[in-house]
């Protein structure tokens, strides 16, 4: 019962409490920065480093998680929770973790709130910087950069586990009793990623120019809500400075008793209550709405972690048809009844949700969806630009369907040398013409369409590829695979045999000289 | 009062025995150190600030967290790298453990020393293997890695688990608990020992007592 603890105990509690959750909160961004964090140590205590520990606080995410707390605590059935997500510069988007913060009933009367608890919440932050450097998601954030970022988007209320796709582990951190509930820390974290690791991410070509598609007529959107190297929402203060933890008058216990709580001198703590700003207490938007399901995708990590709610693909034909942005914008409903019906901003862009009906207001998706850097971060030195640099020279431009004037000129469309019917125009990534017959020896029935394979050109070699192909799609049979000939050669393979023996037992030595040398 | 006694084990190859043991050592020093205590008057105190720094392994696809403090790591390097050297002098079956125990001294009076009491043991129990080829080696990167994963979330439920731990102690009694020597950061009275096992699965010190044993008996 709150009449068990005393008004100090009480309003320290709820002070540890709530700076526990704002370090939990940094600890785990800072470890998804993609940099190696170093504070250092102090003999003398300076008043400002709660728990005893060097935790720097980024003054935009402390903005953030107050702005998630929205003035409350974690308590029973309202939990702190920090989602990170990875994006990829197409856009696509995956959720990797989600840390609770969570209050159960369980309570622990006897406990000494500025003394054990507070020690306890210590030992639970050095957990939480050695768990947060141990799940898969570490070693991705300190690869990211080009081809994808990591973001974070924190939230209060009810914990949604269902975009981290089926078979998530959990890791529990820890858990500290109080007198007014059992507080747990604990990851859930998608497993298919273990098995791509992040080799998939190191190896894999450039992600940018091999859909081409994607990029035909819609340069990377560079208004999109990720901002680089700094921290922005749009619509609010630009520019202003956020307050950092110091500035609070809010200071941390830093003096202990030996002797019995009774006698604990005077502690400077002074409780503020935070005057925090907007937000309601559920703010539970989905940062980034997912990708098609597109089976040619070369991430195809992403896909496995969607499936759990995805509306049916749109069916894709071929890949060199139209760059369409629907194809983009598959709305993963991870929780719908989350989902503001206010129409997106122009920020959102094509990249995300098409279905009209639902959508994200624009400013609290702007909020939400950063990329987390500090200014010294991922895109430190390669500016968010870059990264549409690539869609101006990828690879197959000559063969986007969009660039009509192109065709007339592609030898490709109008082969000098072909003898063939000239087929319609094809100035498509994979052929609709690809002929000619799967089945081998029927073409004869079919219209001679041409076949116009991609990488050959007619005015280099007289036979093109097309043609060689052709040609040599109906290979004759092996000898050896026919029955007939099968059957008599084992007959002649059995009468040979004792000749083949004696030859091989004179030679007896040799074979074992050989032998020997591999050893 | 038991000691509380924790074993690990982890098999790894000779040159990432250094790495594989600091990870684990400086995961259980970092939850068993604190800020420096500074006594005041009235018997209280207040107690520094604890920084932690990131290591890289370079032999492991692995990265863990510990104190920033120089000193500790110099100790601790110290002694991992004895533990290593005698490893790998021990023959091609390289089997042995490390021990970090921590302890509570007891004064006792003259002539009796003080006595040391532990309560909690982490004992790392190591099977050194040897590969041939580099794609096993680039295997065993991140199965290590993957393993030390493992092992450190052991250790934090371990640590979490909020048992036993030595009063805090009074300024006279503060060596008795704590380990002050160090300028920036007091972890908890500990000690490093090892024991390395040769392929006979005898003990070298087991062996060494017989051989003197059956010396002195002649």
């Amino acid at each position: 019962m709150d009449t068990d603890l005393s008004s100090q105990d009480r309003k320290d509690l709820d002070k540890f409490i709530k700076f526990f959750a704002l370090k939990t909160v940094q600890v785990i961004v800072q470890a998804r920065l993609g940099e190696k964090i170093c504070t250092r140590s102090s003999s003398s205590p300076t008043g400002s480093d709660w728990f005893n520990l060097a935790i720097k606080d980024i003054p935009e995410v402390t903005h953030e998680a107050k702005k998630a707390l929205a003035g409350q605590l974690p308590a029973v059935g309202r939990s702190m929770c920090v989602e990170i997500s990875l994006k990829t510069s197409e856009g696509d988007s995956m959720e990797l973790e989600i840390w609770c913060l969570e209050m159960n009933e369980k309570c622990d009367k006897e406990i000494k709130v500025s003394y054990t608890v507070y020690n306890r919440l210590s030992l639970l932050l050095k957990s939480l910087l050695a768990i947060t450097r141990v799940t898969p998601a570490y070693r991705l954030s300190r690869k990211q950069g080009h081809e994808y970022v990591i973001l974070y988007r924190i939230y209060f209320g009810e914990v949604q586990l269902s975009g981290l796709g089926e078979g998530f582990q959990t890791v529990r951190v820890g858990t500290v009793g109080t007198p007014l509930g059992t507080i747990t820390l604990s990851c859930a974290y998608r497993i298919n990623l273990a098995f791509m690791s992040t080799r998939q991410f190191e190896r894999t070509p450039p992600i940018m120019g091999i859909i081409i598609d994607h990029f035909v007529d819609r340069p990377y959107p560079s208004s999109s809500p990720m901002h680089p190297c700094n921290y922005r929402t749009t619509g609010e203060d630009n520019g202003a400075t956020y307050p950092s933890v110091e500035d609070s008058q809010e200071v941390c216990t830093t003096s202990f008793s030996t002797s019995p709580p009774s006698q604990l001198s005077s502690s400077r703590l002074s409780y503020q209550p935070a005057a925090l700003g907007v937000g309601s207490a559920d703010m539970g938007y989905p940062v980034i709405f997912a990708g098609g399901l597109n089976a040619a995708h070369p991430h195809q990590l992403i896909v496995p972690g969607k499936e759990g709610g995805i509306p049916p693909v749109l069916s894709q034909p071929a890949h060199g048809t139209q760059a369409d942005h629907e194809r983009m914008a598959m709305c993963t409903p991870l929780d719908g009844a989350l989902y503001s019906a206010a129409t997106p901003s122009s920020s959102e862009d094509t990249e995300t949700v098409s279905n009209s009906s639902e959508g994200k207001s624009g400013s609290p998706h702007d909020l939400l969806e950063t990329i987390f850097v500090r200014k010294v971060g991922a895109f430190v030195n390669k500016p968010i630009n870059q990264v549409t640099m690539a869609s101006l020279d990828i690879p197959f431009a000559m063969f986007a369907p969009k660039n009509v004037e192109l065709e007339d000129n592609d030898p490709m469309v109008n082969p000098p040398d072909s003898p063939d019917v000239e087929s319609p125009l094809q100035g498509s990534l994979h052929s609709e013409g690809s002929s000619g017959s799967s089945t081998g020896n029927t073409h004869d029935d079919f219209v001679m369409v041409d076949f116009k394979p991609a990488f050959s050109k007619d005015d280099i070699l007289p036979m093109d590829l097309g043609t060689f192909y052709r040609e040599f799609q109906n290979p004759p049979q092996l000898s050896s695979l026919s029955i007939d000939i099968g059957a008599q050669s084992m007959a002649e393979d059995l009468d040979s045999l004792p000749e083949k023996l004696a030859v091989h037992e004179k030679n007896v030595r040799e074979f074992d000289a050989f032998v020997e040398t591999l050893q | 009062m038991n000691c509380r006694s924790e074993v690990l084990e982890v098999s790894v190859e000779g040159r990432q025995i250094e790495e594989a043991m600091l990870a684990v050592l400086h995961t259980v020093l970092l939850h068993r150190s604190t800020g420096k205590f500074h006594y005041k008057k009235e018997g209280t105190y207040s107690i520094g600030t604890v920084g932690t720094q990131d290591v890289d392994c370079d032999f492991i696809d692995f990265t863990y967290a510990r104190v920033s403090s120089e000193e500790l790591d110099r100790a601790l390097r110290k002694a991992v790298g004895e533990f290593k050297d005698a490893l790998r002098n021990s023959g091609s079956d390289g089997i042995g453990q490390i021990s970090l125990e921590f302890y509570q001294k007891k004064k006792s009076r003259w002539p009796f020393s003080d006595e040391c009491i532990p309560w909690e043991v982490w004992t790392i129990k190591v099977n050194v293997v040897n590969l041939v080829s580099e794609q096993e080696r680039q295997i065993c990167r991140e199965k290590v890695g993957e393993k030390l994963c493992e092992k450190l979330i052991n250790i934090v439920e371990v640590m979490n688990r909020h048992e036993y731990l030595p009063k805090m102690p009074t300024q006279s009694e503060v060596d008795n608990v704590f380990d002050t020597s160090l300028k920036d950061v007091q972890p908890y009275l500990y000690k490093i020992s090892y024991q390395i096992t040769d392929s006979l699965g005898s003990s070298v010190t087991t062996t060494m007592r017989r051989l003197i044993k059956d010396t002195l008996a002649l």
